[in-house]
């Protein structure tokens, strides 16, 4: 009859007090994990539960449809909630097809050599540049060369500069993650280059493209420095012309043109002042910015989700 | 199964012919003066080792490799009956895969609806018309055998069927647009024993209407399913012949050491 391979209860033992030992490191490790998290989390929900506390008092129906005014209890957001609203809308307009057009471009399109190199490392170099230095830029170019003013326009363009690198580098990313199987697929069947880039490349990235476009307006939206170079105004009582109106042609694009301002820069007016009141209105003001926010980057989890659900590789 | 005899009368009858085929990786030579006659309406196996350049051969047909920078061919692929060389420069890479299809290792279908995974290379070339769509992409699904299994579901996502599904879906998808050789590149290497033999058997139907070659590192699935078989080691065309003198009694020592397993 063989017998079993042999192992001493000695072996064993030794096996069992190591196996103790990097379990308890297996422990330790999970506890700091979830320091790290609770501290970032924790901060995050504190801010955003301070500010609801302090604001909740003015959050009314009121405060969405009151030009800013002297007296803190009568003023409010409408003209920075358009402002931004609208800036953003041009911010999106620009920065999505440039951005993804750079993007495709430089992904698909350009002779892969050094040249295209420096321009990736120089495209990602750009999402790090401080933001006060677009707004000089914009200033020069857009306010004064292109003769834009301190406009919607202009404020809308300075911002989609700001984030096209962001687009850029999550759109090429986002390519990048299709199979170079599916691509060989599209080629085979007699695709065009961009038929195979419109077909499917587009389509089947379009949660990543989305992903990033929506962190860049996340990141636009509460720029202020760069706004603030180019002009834009800190107590605006009227709203940008309407885009669509009764009279023929029926749409205008005059808003495009109108001086503006914005919730963060409406915010930073308000806390300056000397009356405490006004810091309840910024605080209020800062609880609907983050509130846009979320829902902004609500829409494209929920948005990736459903994509998700198709496109497995 | 071909006998020698036919091979004589059937060299005329080449659809491809490879022609002192050259193939460079950047500075690596991957193919060396590769001479081949794919015969119409035949099946011809490309067999050998790992990296002997089966699939590099294979890709050259529909210019795959045009799509990376740095690849170069030398030499001549014929297609008949219009006696076009597939790797001349003045040819358009697009033309040559309008004419050819291929069929990929891994099932590959765009993750899209069943039907519009069939009906893609038709789009491409233009055609919208459902009417149109809708006969080809029947016509291709039952000639790819699965019309059956997915006829009540063509609006299902392809990612949702079996691996052998997926691979027979492809398979339709490279069928829609009437190609004259159909490439396979190891079409069966990532499915289960089942789902292979559902393959062959297609292949096996498919020679009636259109010339396939096929890459394979199953020498029994060569032996199975082809008329004519390569052998290729190290980028070089060793042998070349009937399938079953080449496996019953090869010409060359080395194609004989490969196929009897003491080598590869």
């Amino acid at each position: 009859m063989s017998s079993y391979t042999q192992i001493s209860p000695q072996r064993i033992e030794e096996m069992r007090a190591l196996i103790g030992q990097r379990k308890l490191r297996d422990h330790m490790f999970a506890i700091v994990g979830l320091v790290c998290m609770l501290i970032a989390v924790l901060t995050m929900i504190a801010s955003f539960a301070s500010l609801l506390f302090d604001g909740w008092s003015r959050l009314t129906p009121e405060f969405f449809t009151s030009f800013p005014s002297r007296r803190a209890a009568d003023a409010g957001i409408l003209s920075s909630w358009v402002g931004t609203t609208l800036v953003m809308l041009v911010t999106m307009l620009a920065a999505v097809p440039l951005g993804i057009g750079a993007a495709i471009y430089l992904e698909e399109y350009a002779k892969q050599g050094i040249v295209t190199d420096i321009i990736e490392v120089n495209v990602t170099n750009l999402a790090g540049v401080p933001s006060i230095i677009y707004g000089l830029l914009a200033l020069g170019l857009f306010v004064y060369i292109l003769g834009l003013g301190e406009s919607v326009l202009a404020a809308g363009l300075t911002l989609a500069l700001l984030i096209l690198p962001v687009v850029i580098v999550s759109t090429r990313e986002a390519l990048r993650a299709v199979p170079s199987t599916i691509r060989e697929a599209a080629y085979a069947l007699g695709a065009t280059r961009w038929q195979m880039v419109s077909d499917h490349l587009l389509p089947y990235s379009r949660g990543g493209i989305l992903t990033g476009v929506i962190i860049g307006m996340s990141r636009a939206i509460g720029e202020t420095a760069p706004i603030i170079t180019i002009g834009a105004l800190t107590f605006i009582a009227f709203l940008p012309p309407s885009p669509v109106s009764a009279e023929p042609p029926f749409i205008n694009f005059d808003w495009l043109f109108a001086p503006f301002t914005v919730l963060p820069i409406q915010m930073f007016n308000w806390v300056s002042r000397p009356d405490p009141a006004f810091a309840v209105n910024a605080a209020a003001a800062g609880v609907v910015l983050i509130v846009m926010t979320l829902l902004m980057n609500g829409f494209a989890i929920y948005l990736r989700y459903q994509i998700r659900k198709t496109i497995k590789w | 199964m071909v006998t020698s005899e036919v091979v004589e009368q059937a060299v005329a009858r080449g659809k491809a012919d490879v022609r002192g085929l050259n193939f460079f990786y950047g500075e690596k030579q991957a193919l060396k003066d590769v001479n081949l006659s794919v015969q119409d309406k035949k099946v011809t196996a490309l067999i050998g080792p790992s990296g002997c350049g089966k699939s590099t051969l294979l890709r050259c047909f529909n210019r795959m490799h045009d799509l990376y920078p740095g690849n170069r061919y030398e030499g001549e692929i014929v297609l008949q009956p219009d006696n076009l060389n597939i790797l001349s420069p003045k040819v358009d890479a697009i033309e040559v895969r309008m004419r050819l299809s291929m069929v990929f290792q891994k099932p590959n279908p765009f993750p899209k609806s069943i039907y519009e995974n069939v009906a893609y290379g038709l789009r491409v070339r233009g055609i919208n018309r459902r009417t149109i769509l809708d006969e080809k992409v029947e016509e291709a699904l039952r000639g790819a055998a699965l019309w059956e299994e997915v006829k009540d579901r063509l609006g299902d996502l392809a990612f949702n069927l079996s691996g052998g599904q997926q691979q027979r879906l492809c398979i339709a998808r490279a069928l829609a647009s009437d190609p004259e050789l159909l490439l396979f590149d190891e079409p069966t290497s990532a499915l289960d024993p089942i789902a292979t033999a559902s393959i062959e058997q297609l292949i096996n139907e498919l020679k009636a209407r259109v010339t396939i070659l096929i890459v394979t590192h199953n020498m029994q699935q060569a032996a199975r399913v082809s008329d004519f078989t390569a052998y290729m080691y190290l980028g070089e065309m060793i042998e070349y012949g009937v399938t079953e003198d080449l496996f019953v009694k090869p010409r060359k020592k080395q194609t004989e050491d490969y196929i009897t397993g003491r080598f590869g």
